[in-house]
């Protein structure tokens, strides 16, 4: 008894730890439909380099659980070698003192990242406050500013693509007047403050976006511009249905898809839900960027990789961040996201006429200014600040608050929250 | 030995339960206490830092704004509940037919849990699929119905689904209450003349005190943790109107790397579901002890 017992442990103890070999723990929150095809071709290239990959998915919310269970594995001394975390919480977990010490900077090092990522790309990933060694890797590019319209519903109304934010309205007073939905927009605090970036970065040019969303200069947040965008906001609010509070985004999408709203502001994963419904860009659906003076808001996915003590595990982490950054997963990721790869030098061949623009426009951007981090998508402050603007913006949005009170709010909300 | 183990028995069978609850109830408040009084941001950090997370917490829109709520929620919810769970009981009480089946049918909604009331309702609520639709496609054009988008109004909408998910909870406790009462005190009101109405309202309603209480005490400790039926039915919007302090405390944590200001949005719904709880406790355990 005693002996089988023996065997057991000892059995026990070998079959965990004679793997030797790249090893990596994922915690993610890509399990549909188009992320967890493409997380599939990551999984696949990982095993085919000999790694070992421990599958931690945690679904819903939309990343709430997922940053939950990362937490507690964090509070618990036990961090997953890798997970899903962006812009400046990238920051803030480094300062906690859980990344370091940045092993796959050597990958970064001999991968050439620095010239494979824009400058303020490259940046984000970088632990030490931007400026250290490489802690994350990204694996894509999200634009927000986009404008996606029913082209059936445009024609039929004698509307084309609108170039400023006045032939934007006047476009939607004709849907209005003809019946339709204008606007089709869901109700929920994130999507309100994703409508308003496209329109700050609009109204208020590229400058006033950085000084206010970047810099938060209190002078800036107080402004007339700021005013102005608010007013811009009660105007798309009116455009909206009065089913939209608490409706989810790709509900609204569907709405544009059916004809029976003209337009939603919302990222390019929007136009995964046009193609799943076998719709085409410029055949059945516009995709064009809301009005702004050659701005682009930019969010991008990266994954960040944790402390570790097993050397397998930093093997895995490793293999991880250079196939993450490889050609192949970044073109194929971002065909099934519907986003554009992070790596500047892929072929856009296989992409669509919406991601052509979107790679066109992020060059365009990044010579005139006009690249700027979205805030609605944690990629220009931190959750605290994120949170603190987004209240203030989705409480102006759903009520009656004057535009002059929700510039003083937001300045307010910003000030205590600093 | 056995019967060392014949009187210790009960403590060794309780000692794990004991120790359990100490440390996972007990242990988890006091650590909730101790991270209200430190800064930490995206994760807990154990250095004390002062009551700052407290005046953040009061000088926060959001927080007063879900106090508010929460004020005006626990008032209408617990005096619906109970006016309604009262009536139904008295109705109940009349000896008539079929009162297993309606009983049932009353108590059912305690058998969902809030995330479906909350989703039913809002799909029932919301202006364009719900009773309003219904209405306008009857053929009552200008009927509106708009609560649940209606920021004004929101937080009626959660009063609403949570009175019909426990108002037949509140009425089984009433059923039990004056199905308990003996029949020798209603028998003699009836020969001294009373009414039906005044023998519940001056005889039977007066001895439910305890079940008031019980049912008062239930209602508001539901009323203060609320959370699922908020983020099923209105994710504390439009904008933030229905934000009630449960939500506040998990988007603190979870979203907005306020670990700390979370904390201290915890200890004060934990003082003010200890203000209710307290005295209760205190007035049960001095009864029986005068027993």
């Amino acid at each position: 008894m005693k002996k089988l017992l023996i065997a057991l442990i000892a059995f026990a103890f070998t079959s965990t730890s004679s793997y030797a070999g790249p090893k990596i723990e994922v915690l993610h929150w890509w399990t549909s439909g188009g992320e967890a095809a493409a997380l599939k071709v990551l999984k696949d290239d990982f095993a085919a380099n000999g790694g070992e990959w421990l599958d931690m998915p945690v679904t819903g919310g939309g990343g709430d659980a997922a940053n939950v269970a990362l937490k507690a594995r964090i509070v618990a001394g036990d961090p997953p070698s890798a997970s899903q975390i962006k812009g400046p919480t990238i920051q803030e977990y480094d300062q906690e003192g859980v990344v370091a010490p940045y092993n796959i900077d050597a990958i970064a090092q001999s991968e050439g990242w620095d010239n494979l990522l824009d400058p303020m790309i490259a940046a984000i990933h970088k632990c030490e406050n931007n400026s250290g060694p490489y802690c994350a890797a990204p694996v894509n590019i999200h634009r927000i500013d986009w404008m996606w319209a029913n082209k059936a519903v445009f024609d039929a109304n004698g509307i084309s693509v609108p170039s400023t934010w006045d032939e934007l309205n006047a476009a939607a007073e004709k849907l209005k007047a003809a019946g339709i939905i204008p606007f089709a927009h869901g109700g929920q605090a994130w999507q309100d403050a994703t409508v308003f970036e496209a329109v700050a970065m609009g109204i208020g040019g590229n400058n006033y976006y950085k000084n206010c969303y970047v810099d938060l200069k209190e002078s800036c947040l107080r402004s007339e511009t700021t005013v102005k965008v608010f007013d811009q906001m009660r105007k798309l609010q009116s455009y909206t249905d009065e089913g939209s509070p608490g409706r989810d985004w790709n509900v609204a999408t569907g709405m544009v898809i059916e004809g029976k709203a003209g337009f939603q502001i919302m990222g390019d994963w929007a136009k995964g839900e046009f193609t799943a419904a076998g719709k085409v860009p410029g055949v059945d659906y516009y995709c064009a960027a809301t009005p702004s003076n050659n701005g682009y808001l930019y969010n991008v996915d990266s994954f960040i990789f944790y402390k570790s003590s097993d050397p397998d595990k930093q093997a895995g982490q490793q293999l991880l961040a250079k196939l993450m950054m490889g050609k192949n997963f970044q073109k194929v990721f971002n065909l099934y996201k519907g986003s554009i790869p992070a790596r500047l030098d892929v072929s856009m061949d296989e992409f669509d006429k919406c991601a052509k623009t979107s790679n066109a426009d992020i060059k365009t951007a990044g010579a005139k200014g006009g690249l700027v981090p979205s805030f609605a998508h944690g990629m220009a402050q931190g959750n605290t600040m994120k949170a603190a603007l987004q209240d203030i913006i989705t409480e102006h949005f759903n009520s009656d608050m004057s535009s002059v009170d929700a510039a003083n709010a937001l300045a307010d909300s910003v000030l205590a929250n600093m | 030995m056995f019967k060392w183990l014949e009187k210790n028995l009960p403590k060794i069978v309780m000692a794990p339960a004991v120790g359990l609850i100490g440390w996972f109830v007990y242990g988890f408040v006091l650590w909730t206490l101790y991270i209200s009084f430190t800064n930490s941001k995206i994760l807990p950090k154990y250095e004390l830092w002062g009551f700052g997370q407290y005046e953040k917490l009061w000088a926060s829109r959001k927080w007063l704004i879900s106090v508010d709520n929460l004020l005006v929620f626990t008032a209408l919810f617990l005096i619906f509940c109970i006016v309604i769970g009262i009536i139904l009981a008295i109705f109940l009480d009349q000896k008539i037919r079929a009162e297993g089946v309606l009983r049932t049918i009353y108590l059912y909604p305690m058998a969902l849990s809030f995330i479906v009331t909350g989703t039913a309702w809002k799909w029932i609520l919301n202006p364009t699929l719900g009773i309003q639709k219904m209405f306008i496609d009857l053929g009552f054009e200008n009927f509106t119905f708009d609560w649940l988008v209606n920021r004004e109004m929101a937080i009626y909408t959660i009063v609403i689904a949570g009175v019909w998910q426990s108002a037949g909870f509140v009425m089984a406790l009433f059923l039990a209450g004056l199905r308990s009462v003996e029949d020798e005190i209603i028998k003699a009101a009836k020969i001294d003349g009373a009414g039906l109405f005044t023998v519940y309202w001056k005889i039977l309603l007066p001895m439910m005190r305890p079940v008031f209480f019980t049912s008062f005490v239930i209602l508001v400790h539901i009323s203060i943790k609320s959370y699922d039926l908020i983020v099923a039915l209105t994710q504390g919007g439009p904008g933030i109107s229905t934000t009630m302090p449960a939500l506040f405390m998990t988007q603190a944590a979870f979203h907005k790397s306020q670990v700390g200001l979370s904390a201290a949005s915890a200890m004060m719904m934990f003082m003010a579901v200890a203000a209710v709880i307290i005295p209760y406790l205190y007035s049960e355990l001095r009864r029986e002890n005068a027993r």
